[in-house]
């Protein structure tokens, strides 16, 4: 079986350029459960790798769930003939009890010497919207902190951002393949507006500059 | 187009052993043994010869140490980073805070083990005995066990497949001299996997008193709540209730509550409307719960008059209702 990825923008920008692939698109409804054991996880992300017509990416972005075991690993065995263009961004808090997670999610790429492009704090600070001040809910700077003792490039931080959380949420209609459906198109619009977008294109820029070889077309697994 | 797998028949959930194959049809299923899929399965011998299947064999152990303990409770979560094990925690410190009671906090989130730091006590380590692993006591009345005690470092990574993982929960039941216990709360890591998968048949015959589900009010946290409700449902575990966390924020300086995550679709007591689950209630966002949870002390004792205190307090008391303890 192929499968075909979901398109989530294309033809009033031009040719659709950014595609994506998860299970949720294969659940009947969207509370159903997924209880599976680890090879069964396996399986399907080998077809996800296999079986998925991706066409040619100059980057392949995989989310991965919290934690070093079945899909890391199988992420890591299925991908071990181009492991020298897989290479890892690790995404944490700044709190201390996130911050033990994000060095044993380090000392994993460590072990499968998996390359680390960075480290980014999320949910560094959020500000208030009626006075405008400052309030770091989950502390700050931890993830920097990390970044220097480790020596790992610092990405950057991005701070709470309601708009995006909102505009997250208001994204979730039914996914369709259908490529004259303007709804996912005006979210990447939207999107561009949030204060977020300009954080994170400072941090993509960061990143594109770390990877080696980019025409050669370089994978990128984003881990935890 | 979109191409959807057309599911072939789904096995029930709990009876596709550990280390059973990618398509394995279920130990119950008249095919076990014979599907294509059983060729080169450790079990394949097992499943196919028709005599009755012997249960595990940790079973019986497990049914003997968990004899002596009265309530049994699941905090189930589907997003990381919700505020589970930290809601564990607090759990554990207002059971024991009654001198009569004993409470055990077991943590079977493997990979990344946060209620050891989040109850101070990531320092310690587990001694045995001749009657088996000796949990690590917060307090006389509070034992917990968690892989974080077993680790050389608290930077090593555990990176085991389910069936290692399955192992190591199958010990913390039977190889723990839990003693009497009144409650035993089970952290769980988020999603609906392995670990959850085992600890529900492990705790079969003993029996689990339910789960309780935390989530923050976004919508794309809610959406792996009605996930986690389905695998209640389809596993025949009791939800007591699902808990809010990160629900508002009041702004040090001007004291105004803003909402952090917004609750766009109408957060998790509509959920809760809609899929007939109890709504235990909300906890707001006080940054001191992260800090009491980093430095290892109960937010509870620390800071007895924040808002965010009198909610846990109610949490748990509409819970022990519900348990039919209070």
């Amino acid at each position: 079986m192929v499968y075909i990825k979901v398109v989530t923008d294309g033809s009033p920008y031009g040719e659709p350029r950014l595609s994506c692939m998860s299970v949720g698109f294969l659940l009947k409804k969207k509370g159903d459960s997924v209880v599976w054991r680890g090879p069964k996880k396996n399986a399907m992300i080998r077809q996800f790798l296999s079986d998925v017509r991706w066409g040619d990416l100059d980057y392949l972005v995989i989310d991965t769930p919290p934690g070093t075991s079945d899909e890391h690993l199988s992420l890591l065995e299925h991908l071990a003939p181009v492991h020298s263009r897989l290479s890892a961004v690790i995404v944490t808090t700044p709190q201390a009890v996130a911050l033990i997670d994000a060095m044993k999610c380090l000392s994993f790429t460590r072990t499968v010497s998996l390359p680390v492009l960075g480290l980014i704090e999320n949910m560094s600070g959020y500000v208030c919207p009626c006075c405008g001040e400052i309030s770091n809910v989950f502390s700050t700077g931890g993830g920097e902190e990390m970044a220097r003792r480790e020596g790992l490039p610092f990405l950057g931080s991005m701070p709470v951002d309601t708009e995006l959380v909102t505009l997250l949420d208001a994204a979730e209609v039914e996914p369709t393949s259908n490529e004259s459906s303007d709804k996912s198109f005006e979210l990447l619009q939207r999107y561009q507006k949030t204060s977020s977008a300009n954080l994170f294109t400072a941090i993509t820029q960061k990143l594109i500059q770390t990877l080696p070889g980019v025409e050669q077309s370089s994978s990128e697994a984003n881990t935890r | 187009m979109l191409a959807v797998q057309r599911p072939t028949e789904v096995p029930d959930p709990s009876s596709v052993p550990s280390n059973a194959p990618e398509h394995c049809p279920g130990t119950e299923s008249e095919l076990a043994g014979k599907a294509d899929a059983c060729n080169g399965c450790a079990n394949q011998e097992i499943c196919a010869s028709n005599k009755p299947k012997g249960p595990d064999p940790a079973l019986p152990f497990i049914r003997e140490r968990m004899s002596t303990v009265k309530r049994k409770i699941l905090v189930l979560s589907g997003k990381g980073g919700v505020g589970k094990s930290t809601f564990t925690a607090q759990l554990g410190w207002a059971f024991a805070a009654d001198e009569q009671l004993q409470t055990g906090i077991m943590d079977v989130d493997i990979c990344g083990p946060s209620i050891p730091t989040i109850l101070g006590i990531a320092a310690e380590q587990v001694h045995s005995s001749s009657s088996g692993w000796s949990p690590v006591y917060v307090q006389d009345n509070l034992g917990v066990m968690s892989v974080g005690f077993m680790l050389p470092s608290s930077k090593d990574a555990v990176m085991w497949r389910g069936p290692k993982k399955n192992g190591l929960i199958s010990q913390f039941l039977k190889d723990v001299d839990w003693g009497d216990l009144d409650y035993l709360v089970v952290d769980t890591p988020p999603g609906t996997s392995d670990e959850h998968l085992s600890i529900v048949q492990f705790l079969k015959e003993s029996g689990i008193d339910g789960a309780v589900l935390i989530t923050t009010p976004q919508e794309v946290a809610l959406q792996d709540v009605r996930r986690e409700i389905n695998f209640c449902k389809k596993v025949g575990i009791r939800v007591l209730g699902l808990v809010e966390n990160m629900s508002g924020f009041v702004c040090p300086g001007c004291k105004t509550e803003s909402q952090i995550f917004k609750p766009s679709t109408g957060g998790a007591k509509r959920l809760a409307e809609e899929t007939g689950v109890e709504f235990l209630g909300a906890v707001p966002l006080d940054p001191r719960i992260g800090k009491s949870a980093d430095y290892g002390v109960s937010f509870l004792d620390e800071y007895p008059d924040s808002p965010a205190t009198a909610a846990y307090l109610d949490i748990i008391d509409r819970l022990k209702h519900i348990l039919g303890d209070a």
